[in-house]
């Protein structure tokens, strides 16, 4: 049992250690709307996506299509990790402005 | 208005089916009432809380302190759910002797109650402090009061009377079968809970994937419809899990049944078994 909590524990780490080579792509929140729209990530190997939220209210980035939710706050700046994806074309949206804050992760 | 009611009844929907099933499966308990209530009182309490904290806990975890919070409350709640369930199967039999008293049954079940009270209040603090954000979004974007409280009162009263069904529903199961279709339904429940905890982890880089987005039937049910998201809660659906969602939920449906299975074996068996494995020194 022991062994197996050191083997998770040395498998967390190194998980941690490579999390600082992982590319970074960078969108923002503003009026309500993604910038940019459609954002190009490579497919096959994880991202690291910056997201700032420049209005005053808080928003959810969320994706049902690669599975991510986070909270934005306001004036405030998340990461989420995402993929490795295959190639193709992801929707994301802002779940609390779902009428405006609409985009997508070309994955290629 | 339309919105607001729209993201108030999915965040509510998914903590109504949790709390129908825990409802359910404590059927007959004395003042279960009660702990329904004050797990739901404090879940919103809770809610509050987390919601005014959010910077605080954004910045926790060099920025991964919401995922790990998430991943923590889903597991919380998964081990209760697990406890209870072992229980539960522990006294299945004296449980099988009174069947034809619902009461004495369940009376049982009273002493794992206050495990499935925090299971409600989790899951309401989780779903709520969302809902509590977004309330605050769309007030700062100036909405009128009049949408704000209409949209509130759909979404809620939406997401409460189909947690009502399920319940209803589960009331008209025969009682002969009625603790082992809960249980199944509470098993089932923890395991999907403790999928969406490693999908936590993975979105924090905390966890190895082992194979993102291993199928994808986003296009026979995507995990965004209200099908979709009401499976996720009740068998832990995903239209395209990572192989460690997997992982989690095959690790906590053994752990869960194999703790069943040992919990409802004879005092008699149970006794020697553990004996045998202490070593004699
Ligand atoms: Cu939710």
């Amino acid at each position: 049992m022991n062994r197996l909590a050191l083997a998770a524990v040395l498998l967390l780490w190194s998980f941690a250690a490579r999390a600082t080579d992982v590319p970074e792509f960078h969108l923002a929140i503003q009026d309500h709307a993604y910038q940019p729209a459609e954002l190009k990530v490579p497919a096959g190997t994880k991202v690291k996506l910056v997201i700032e939220n420049r209005d005053a209210s808080p928003e959810e980035f969320e994706s049902t299509e690669f599975n991510r939710e986070k909270i934005v706050l306001p004036n405030s700046t998340i990461t989420v990790y995402v993929g490795p994806l295959k190639p193709g074309s992801y929707r994301f949206f802002g779940d609390f402005h779902q009428d405006t804050a609409q985009g997508r992760l070309i994955v290629e | 208005m339309p919105g607001v009611a729209l993201l108030v009844f999915r965040e509510v929907l998914e903590a109504a089916l949790i709390v129908s099933i825990v409802c359910a499966a404590t059927r007959g308990v004395r003042l279960r009432g009660l702990y329904v209530l004050g797990g739901i009182g404090l879940g919103l309490a809770g809610a509050l809380l987390v919601a005014l904290g959010a910077g605080f806990i954004a910045g926790l975890a060099s920025g991964s302190g919401q995922e790990l919070l998430n991943a923590g409350v889903l597991l919380a709640a998964v081990a209760m759910i697990g406890w209870h369930v072992v229980w539960m199967s522990r006294h299945a039999r004296e449980l099988a002797q009174h069947m034809s008293a619902v009461g004495q049954a369940v009376k049982a079940g009273s002493s794992s109650l206050t495990l499935l009270l925090a299971v409600i209040a989790l899951a309401v603090l989780r779903e709520g402090s969302e809902v509590v954000l977004f309330l605050y979004s769309m007030a700062m974007g100036g909405i009128s009061a009049g949408g704000l409280i209409g949209g509130i009162a759909l979404g809620v009263g939406g997401g409460v009377a189909l947690g009502f069904a399920l319940y209803f529903g589960l009331l008209r199961i025969p009682l002969k079968h009625f603790f082992g279709a809960t249980n199944v339904m509470l098993v089932l429940l923890a395991a999907g809970l403790a999928s969406t905890a490693a999908r936590f982890l993975l979105q924090a880089n905390r966890l190895p994937a082992l194979g993102e987005q291993l199928w994808n039937t986003s296009w026979l049910l995507s995990n965004g419809s209200l099908a979709g998201k009401t499976l996720g809660i009740l068998i832990g659906y995903d239209a395209s899990p990572a192989g460690i969602q997997l992982v989690f939920y095959a690790v906590t449906l053994l752990l869960l049944i194999g703790g069943m299975r040992l919990a409802a074996r004879p005092a008699a068996a149970r006794r020697e078994a553990p004996a045998a494995a202490i070593p004699q020194s």
